[in-house]
C-alpha cells in the first residue's frame, strides 16, 4: 500500500494534525512502510473467524441511573487554557 | 541500603533501623547525584516525598503501618498523581497536573508507599527505546551509549540504577517487559484487566495494562499484591478474586510444564540471547520441571496485528487533546480548527503523529473491514493459539526480546525496524495474558530477558516461578557500574 502526499493531506485533516507542506514526503513514506507491514495480514484466511474485540469476554457493566460524582467543575476547569464563567472559550465559531 | 529487598526495607523500617525520611533522603540523593547522567525521572516529587516519608514514620511508630509503609517508589509519568505533574512524557501535558490521583497511586499510597517522582517514557507510551519522550532519551544505566528499551524505559533504569525501590509502568505491547530485559530487571504485566486502568492514560484501550517493575520477582510480588484488585471506575477492569502473591512465591516447580514456542527461537533473534535463554531453562529443568516443544503458528502476525488494533484505539484515545479543556493550545489561533490542528501538531511527537494517522486512516470508510476488522480476526487466531498450548503447560517460556540494547539513535529512522523489537512480547497484550521479564546470563555485559507468560490470571504462578529461579541464580542482583 502506497501513500502519496495528498492522502497525507487527507488523513491529517481527518485527525485534525496540521502536518506542514515539507514533512508530508516522509509521513507519506513512513505511513506507507507500516502498512506494507501490516499487509502481511493478507496472506491469512480468515473466513468464519469471529473477530475479537477484546481480551475478556466480559458484558459491559451498568449502574443505577443515579448521580455519582459529585460536581467539580471549577476543580477541573482550574487546569483549562482559557474559561470564562465556567465555560470553555474557543475561536468565535458562528460569525 | 539501595540492594536490600522491599521485605528487608520493610523490616528494617518497622525495627528503626533506619527511618522512612532517611530511606526517602538517600534515594533522593542518589537521583540527585546519578540521574543527571541517565534522565531517568521526569519529575523528581522531594518535598511530597519527604513529607509521605514523616507521615510514614509516624504510622511505624504508632503501629498503624500498611505493607509498603514508608518505601520509596516511582510512578512511571502516565500514571494521574493529584498535585504533581504528569506528562506521559508529551509537551502535550507539559503542563499538566492531574485533578486526580490514579486508582493504583491510590492503592499504594494507602499502602504507605512513598512517592520519589515520575518517570521518564516514550510519548504516550508508544516506542521501544525511550527516545520519543519530549524530555529526551533515557540512557541504560549497563551503557549509557545505549537506549533503555520502551516505553517505560524511565521506570527500568530508575530501577536498575537503584533509584528507587520499585516503579509502577504499563505495557501495551512489550512497554514494562523489553525495557526490563534491556535494563536487567524484573518486570510484570499482569493479565489485562487485573490492574485498575483507572487514571492511566489511555493509548490502546483495549491492550493497556498496569503493572510493575522491582529487582526482583519477591519485590515485585509486594508491590502487586497492593495493586491488583477490582474497580468500578474502571469499565474493563476484572472482578476476579486477587490471591496473595507473596504466598505463593516458594512453591515447588517439580512437574511444572513449561512450553518453548519454536516461532521464539527462530530467525531474528541474536543466537547468543537464545543460548542465554536456554541456559535459564536448563536451570528450570533442575528445579524439576519438563520442557515441551510447542507452537504458537500464528504470533508472527502479532506486529502487523498490532499496528493497525494500537493505533486505531490510539487516534480515537488522542482525539480528546484538543487544545480546549486542558493541555497544550497553540497560540493566536485563527479559527476552531486551526486550535485543533496546530494544538496537536505542536503538542504531539513525530511518533504520535503516525500512530495517529495510522490509525485515522485504518478506520476511515472504506478501510475499515480491510484493516481493522481483519486485524480482530487474526487476534483471535493468536488468543486461539495461546488456548491450545496452554492445555499443553502450565508456562510458556522464550526470550524477552531480539536483542540486547541498542545504540541511542540508531533505530528513530526506521520505524519498522523499532517495531519488531516487540516481536516476542506483542502476542500476549493482544491475547491480553499475563507475562514477565526477569534477568538471566548477560551477553557482553549486556542484560538479557527470558519472557515468562502465563495463563489468564496466574500472575501468582509467573512469580513463583520468577522467585525459585532467582532463589538459585544471582542475576537479578548485578547492578550497572556506579550504581551499586
Amino acid at each position: 500500500m502506497s501513500l502519496d502526499s495528498s492522502d497525507i493531506d487527507k488523513i491529517a485533516h481527518l485527525a485534525r494534525l496540521a502536518v506542514a507542506p515539507e514533512q508530508r514526503a516522509r509521513y507519506a513514506t513512513d505511513l506507507s512502510n507500516i502498512l506494507d507491514l501490516v499487509a502481511q495480514m493478507d496472506a491469512i484466511d480468515t473466513s468464519g473467524v469471529e473477530p475479537m474485540a477484546h481480551p475478556l469476554h466480559m458484558a459491559q457493566r451498568l449502574r443505577p441511573d443515579i448521580p455519582a460524582e459529585p460536581n467539580q467543575r471549577e476543580h477541573f476547569q482550574s487546569i483549562a487554557p482559557l474559561t470564562e464563567g465556567g465555560l470553555y472559550l474557543v475561536p468565535k465559531v458562528i460569525e | 541500603m539501595q540492594n536490600k529487598s522491599i521485605a528487608q526495607m520493610a523490616a528494617d523500617l518497622r525495627l528503626r533501623t533506619y527511618s522512612s525520611v532517611e530511606l526517602t533522603r538517600h534515594y533522593l540523593e542518589r537521583i540527585e547525584r546519578l540521574d543527571p547522567h541517565l534522565n531517568s525521572f521526569i519529575t523528581v516529587a522531594a518535598e511530597p516525598a519527604l513529607a509521605a516519608a514523616e507521615r510514614a514514620d509516624q504510622a511505624l511508630k504508632s503501629g498503624e503501618a500498611g505493607p509498603l509503609t514508608g518505601i520509596p517508589i516511582a510512578h512511571k509519568d502516565i500514571f494521574c498523581t493529584q498535585g504533581i505533574k504528569t506528562s506521559c512524557g508529551s509537551r502535550m501535558l507539559d503542563n499538566f497536573v492531574a485533578p486526580y490521583d490514579a486508582t493504583i497511586v491510590e492503592r499504594l499510597a494507602a499502602a504507605g508507599a512513598v512517592v520519589l517522582g515520575k518517570t521518564n517514557m516514550d510519548e504516550f507510551a508508544m516506542g521501544s527505546s525511550n527516545e520519543t519522550s519530549w524530555y529526551g532519551p533515557v540512557k541504560n544505566p549497563w551503557d549509557k551509549t545505549r537506549v533503555p528499551g520502551g516505553s517505560s524505559g524511565g521506570s527500568a533504569a530508575a530501577v536498575a540504577a537503584r533509584l528507587c525501590a520499585a516503579a509502577t509502568a504499563s505495557d501495551t505491547g512489550g512497554s514494562i517487559r523489553q525495557p526490563a530485559a534491556l535494563c536487567g530487571i524484573t518486570g510484570l504485566k499482569p493479565t489485562y484487566g487485573r490492574c485498575s486502568r483507572w487514571g492511566m492514560i489511555a493509548f490502546a484501550s483495549s491492550l493497556d495494562q498496569a503493572g510493575v517493575m522491582a529487582r526482583s520477582a519477591a519485590d515485585a510480588a509486594f508491590i502487586l499484591d497492593e495493586m491488583a484488585g477490582f474497580d468500578t471506575r474502571d469499565s474493563t477492569s476484572a472482578d476476579v478474586q486477587v490471591p496473595d502473591y507473596v504466598d505463593a512465591l516458594d512453591d515447588d516447580l517439580h512437574g511444572l510444564r513449561i512450553g518453548l514456542p519454536k516461532e521464539y527461537f527462530g530467525a531474528g533473534l541474536d543466537a547468543r540471547i537464545g543460548e542465554a535463554v536456554m541456559a535459564a531453562i536448563k536451570e528450570y529443568e533442575a528445579l524439576g520441571a519438563e520442557i515441551v516443544e510447542i507452537s504458537l503458528p500464528n504470533s508472527p502476525l502479532s506486529v502487523p496485528v498490532y499496528y493497525v488494533v494500537a493505533p486505531a484505539e490510539c487516534s480515537s484515545n488522542l482525539a480528546r487533546f484538543d487544545g480546549v479543556r486542558y493541555g497544550h493550545r497553540c497560540e493566536n489561533p485563527q479559527d476552531l480548527q486551526d486550535l485543533y490542528e496546530r494544538s496537536r501538531a505542536e503538542g504531539f511527537g513525530p511518533e504520535v503523529q503516525r500512530r495517529i494517522m495510522i490509525g485515522t486512516y485504518v478506520l476511515s470508510a472504506g478501510y475499515y473491514d480491510a484493516y481493522y476488522l481483519k486485524a480482530q480476526k487474526i487476534r483471535q487466531l493468536i488468543a486461539d493459539d495461546f488456548k491450545r498450548a496452554f492445555e499443553q503447560v502450565d508456562v510458556i517460556m522464550g526470550p524477552t526480546s531480539p536483542g540486547t540494547a541498542f545504540a541511542l539513535g540508531s533505530k528513530m529512522d526506521d520505524p519498522v525496524s523499532m517495531y519488531l523489537n516487540d516481536i516476542y512480547t506483542i502476542a500476549t497484550n493482544l491475547a491480553g495474558l499475563p507475562g514477565m521479564s526477569i534477568p538471566v546470563a548477560p551477553v557482553d555485559g549486556l542484560p538479557v530477558g527470558l519472557q515468562i507468560i502465563g495463563n489468564y490470571f496466574e500472575e501468582a504462578r509467573l512469580l513463583n516461578v520468577a522467585h525459585r529461579y532467582q532463589h538459585v541464580t544471582h542475576w537479578h542482583q548485578s547492578a550497572p557500574v556506579g550504581c551499586e
